[in-house]
């Protein structure tokens, strides 16, 4: 089996799983579930770091700087949106 | 890839599945996020052995991260609670830029064999559309031109763009290598994006963010596939199939297919029949002081909020109602749609911000079969979800969606600010009932009114 196989194996394993984890949410959480997710895609960063420190010539670093920026505030502002939603589920014992 | 790297990698993805699954339970939601936060923590810092950066790039990644970081936090935390969904919205479509622009450095930098090439096309186009989408998405929660723009031929306009940017991602594919034509290539999926957006109305962004939140997840997945980043792979796909999931049970609970959705607007001649029925009866308004009458003798009041409440910031007013009622021995509880407000749970949420104990807030399922002993039914702000032509008017567009069942309580009263329609852009019939009055006003202001009332009576 080569590496490619692997990572496709790796890939169709990870779309099962997707749908197993949230087969059945209440909908009041859908969005803070939604939000959520869109937190972990900001694994994108991790993408532009690496395209970034690897830029070479002014366009790769302005497209890889824009990346890194986009990543950035999708990873950070993703969980901290996410968190303040929670936040008001939490305080509902008075 | 060394082996501590690859297993922090390993570590992470198992994070990020831990988190999804305590996110799908109220309890532990909060906690899931964090797990999943962590997760992210340890993947950023595996990353770190990885780069090998020039002094000038080092500098550029830092300065980037913390742009970023900047923009997120200031986004995050200083975005009002009704405006959440643009917020991830943005966020979203954040994602699915810098998801194509990886895949454009890996296009321009570093030409591979043809299976990281169709990745990295793919990723391309998915996150350019992602991003354009988003950004439409966002416009219209926010209110911009938030009718559904449609013209005709849109649908072959659409489908010639489909095909032409597969064409595009065929020849890329092969062994010319052109960047023009990626540009191209870009720049058509962006365009498509917003082409794609524009026709759905301002009521289906939810579903369409949650949408696009999974397309943004596939373009990080196939971004892994390009540069052969585990981490990227298994947390993109995660995203990729539970959004996907999310989408559907979304589209069930206003039990519409998603092609509906997707592809069609609200008809405009079915409008129109829907009106020409509601007009059967005329609206009969109230004043805020009999109406505080009318709840202080109230048994059972259900409270029906929707975005108009949201709108109107009126959270915390309808809390002291609710807590003047109990007060007074009013049995009163809040019913909650599933797609009341802009999103699936927004009420939920602003709710909670409020203080509203969690018990007092009742789903649809659980409400309906109530109803009919309800003394009064409050519904401020909410049109769509409590309109009994989804019942009763086959030609309606919401025919089928279910609603909390307003109409059956002995008295339904209506805060509205106007007589104008609900998201869906139809007339509701509950307003002419018998049984129900209007109190015309913004909803905040009313509520302080009725609070007022309530006590001084």
């Amino acid at each position: 089996m080569t590496a490619d196989i692997l990572t496709f194996f790796v890939f169709v394993l990870a779309v099962f799983l997707g749908f197993e984890l949230i087969f059945k949410v209440p909908s009041m959480l859908h969005t803070p579930l939604m939000s959520g997710t869109n937190a972990i895609h900001g694994i994108i960063l991790v993408g532009g770091l690496l395209a970034l420190a690897g830029a070479e010539g002014v366009v790769e670093q302005v497209l890889g700087f824009v990346a890194v920026v986009l990543g950035a505030a999708n990873v950070f502002g993703g969980f901290m949106v996410t968190d303040r939603m929670l936040q008001m589920f939490r305080k509902k014992k008075r | 890839m060394s082996t501590p790297v690859a297993l922090a990698f390993l570590a992470a993805s198992i994070l990020f599945i831990i988190g999804i699954k305590l996110l799908s339970s109220p309890k532990s939601a909060r906690a899931g996020n964090l797990v999943a936060a962590a997760g992210m923590f340890i993947a950023l810092i595996a990353t770190l052995p990885l780069m090998r950066p020039t002094a000038a790039n080092a500098i550029l990644v830092m300065v980037g991260i913390l742009l970023g970081l900047a923009v997120g936090a200031v986004g995050a935390y200083r975005v009002k609670m009704t405006a959440m969904p643009q917020m991830v919205a943005l966020f979203n479509g954040a994602g699915g830029g810098a998801a194509a622009l990886v895949a454009a450095i890996e296009f321009a930098a570093r030409p591979h064999g043809r299976s990281f090439i169709a990745g990295m096309l793919f990723a391309a186009v998915i996150g350019a559309v992602s991003f354009s989408g988003s950004i439409i998405a966002f416009a219209k929660l926010e209110g911009h031109f938030e009718k559904p723009v449609t013209y005709r031929g849109q649908q072959f306009a659409n489908a010639g763009l489909v095909l032409l940017v597969a064409v595009l991602g065929f020849v890329l594919a092969g062994p010319s290598h052109s960047l023009a034509l990626f540009v191209i290539f870009l720049a058509l999926a962006l365009v498509f994006g917003v082409l794609m957006v524009l026709p759905i109305g301002g009521a289906d962004m939810p579903v369409v963010i949650s949408l696009l939140n999974s397309c943004t997840g596939l373009a990080v997945a196939a971004d892994g596939f390009a540069i052969s980043n585990l981490a990227l792979i298994v947390a993109g796909t995660l995203v990729g199939s539970s959004g996907t999931l999310l989408t559907l049970a979304m589209c069930k609970a206003m039990n519409r297919p998603v092609t509906n959705v997707l592809f069609g607007a609200f008809g405009k001649a079915s409008t129109e029949t829907a009106a020409a029925a509601a007009t059967g009866g005329a609206v009969k308004s109230i004043q805020a002081d009999e109406v505080a009458l009318l709840l202080g003798a109230a048994q059972q009041v259900v409270i029906v909020p929707g975005y108009g409440l949201a709108v109107a910031q009126a959270q915390h007013e309808v809390r002291m109602l609710a807590d003047e009622l109990g007060e007074r021995g009013v049995d009163v509880k809040f019913a909650i749609h599933p797609v009341a407000g802009r999103m699936p749970g927004h009420m939920n949420v602003l709710l909670a911000e409020a203080n509203v104990p969690y018990e007092q807030l009742i789903e649809m399922e659980a409400i309906n079969p109530q109803m009919s002993r309800v003394s009064v039914c409050l519904v401020i702000g909410a049109n769509d979800v409590v309109n009994p032509a989804a019942h009763e008017d086959k030609a309606s567009p919401i025919y089928g969606m279910p609603i909390i069942e307003a109409e059956k309580a002995g008295m339904v009263v209506v805060l509205k600010r106007s007589m104008g329609k609900g998201f869906a852009g139809i007339e509701n019939r509950l307003f002419v009932r018998d049984n129900c009055r209007m109190l015309f006003g913004d909803a905040r202001a009313s509520l302080q009114e009725l609070v007022a009332q309530v006590k001084a009576g």
